[in-house]
């Protein structure tokens, strides 16, 4: 039943739903078919030793001395291809295989915020067409 | 119903047992837009449709004799002229003041500010000399808002992301439903703070009131003091090297760091006792009921 035990799985390599896309490791989810919870670590906190030269200039430029909301944006993984999940447009964005992916989370963060502010300041991403079709104010 | 029991249902895949309850299949986690990101996207920091703001472009207002929404049409005015920095004189406890800023700027406010102060703001860094009153910074993206007094109940209901601060003490249900940023507290935080909370962090320097961090799902609470009580599967968290360094960065920058530092937070986080995310779930309750 709902709300008894949690019968997720644990996420324990950086490559476990790129290898395993179904991702499905407990008993519950082999039951069901389907994967439970999220496929990386919503609450891991960013290193900042290894924030990128553009995510600086970004800060810069917001007048923020953190990341701020990018603090949220992790690197995810889809279907077993990584992707980032755009909050502006309820949905996963993939990243291009041309993209080396390090072997670490947190490193792959900041690709994914990198890629993430780019798409959202870009003439391509779909709220751009959505605000003119929509804006009221 | 009554034609399917326990025994088929298990003998099933996922696609059988759905349709056999009748249930149509959903799939609860993010829908994939399909779209690529652009590896050689160029280089661009505001959204196409911001206006151009200098910080140093500086301006006031005095809100003395205006309404609500002519305080935030004033503003929005300013910043399409160019003026990155606004001081607002005198709200004089006006309620919805500066919200929906959706660019940078530099918006301070000389006084205390009633419900729904800077609500739904996406880039802004805002600071409130004085006291703000409910749901402070309600549904906010990103920017960073300080309030150097108190704060009411359910500050930063909902909020996005950014950073949410708050000098003093605040009131009850802090964070409620909270699905990104970070809500910093210097004092304590009333009953019910974290309730529902899905995802971000909430940092408490002084002490949380009952049933802190109540059915949240995800997300975590740093508390520096007492807490009164723990809510439905909040548990508590081993505090790590990386949790240290980002909570001392964090209060650091805002000038909240306690002088013993931050080795006696404790760290919530959800239990996930009451994750409710698979499809057949729905489907067992209704075949028991």
């Amino acid at each position: 039943m709902a709300g008894t035990q949690y019968r997720g799985s644990e996420i324990k390599d950086v490559d476990q739903f790129i290898d395993d896309s179904a991702g499905l490791s407990s008993e519950r989810e082999k039951e069901i078919g389907q994967h439970i919870g999220y496929r990386y670590d919503v609450n891991l906190v960013p290193d900042y030793k290894v924030i990128t030269p553009f995510l600086s200039k970004y800060m810069e430029i917001m007048g923020w001395d953190d990341l701020n909301w990018l603090e949220d944006v992790h690197m995810g993984y889809e279907d077993g291809k990584p992707a980032v999940f755009d909050r502006n447009i309820n949905g996963w964005v993939r990243v291009p295989d041309d993209i080396i992916l390090p072997d670490n989370q947190q490193d792959r963060d900041m690709i994914a915020r990198e890629l993430l502010v780019k798409f959202q300041m870009s003439d391509r991403h779909p709220l751009v067409t959505l605000r003119k079709a929509y804006m009221k104010f | 119903m009554a034609s399917v029991n326990d025994f088929d249902l298990k003998q099933m895949t996922q696609d059988e047992r759905v349709k056999a309850l009748g249930m149509t299949s959903e799939q609860l986690t993010g829908r994939s837009m399909f779209m690529e990101f652009d590896a050689g996207a160029s280089e661009r920091f505001l959204y196409p449709w911001a206006p151009d703001v200098d910080f140093n472009k500086r301006t006031e207002i005095d809100s003395d004799e205006m309404t609500s929404t002519e305080v935030n049409e004033e503003i929005k005015k300013l910043m399409n002229e160019g003026y990155g920095t606004i001081v607002l004189k005198n709200p004089r406890g006006k309620h919805s003041l500066g919200v929906g800023i959706l660019s940078k700027l530099n918006l301070i406010i000389e006084g205390s500010t009633g419900y729904f102060g800077v609500g739904l703001i996406d880039g802004p860094n805002v600071r409130i000399t004085g006291r703000v009153g409910w749901s402070c910074g309600e549904n906010m993206m990103s920017g960073t808002v300080l309030i150097e007094k108190n704060a009411g109940s359910t500050f930063g209901a909902a909020i996005r992301g950014g950073d949410l601060v708050c000098r003093g003490s605040v009131g009850s249900r802090t964070g409620i439903d909270m699905k990104g940023g970070t809500i910093l507290v210097g004092g304590d935080t009333g009953a019910l703070s974290g309730f529902m909370m899905q995802r971000g962090r909430m940092v408490v320097c002084g002490n949380a009131g009952k049933n802190l961090g109540d059915s949240m799902y995800d997300g975590t609470i740093y508390v520096g003091g007492e807490i009164k009580s723990l809510g439905v599967d909040a548990v508590h968290a081993e505090l790590t090297d990386l949790d240290k360094s980002w909570l001392t960065r964090k209060l650091t920058q805002y000038g909240m760091l306690p002088k013993n530092g931050v080795d006696h937070f404790n760290k919530i986080v959800a239990g996930k006792m009451l994750w409710n995310y698979d499809n057949l779930e729905p489907s067992e309750k209704k075949l028991i009921l």
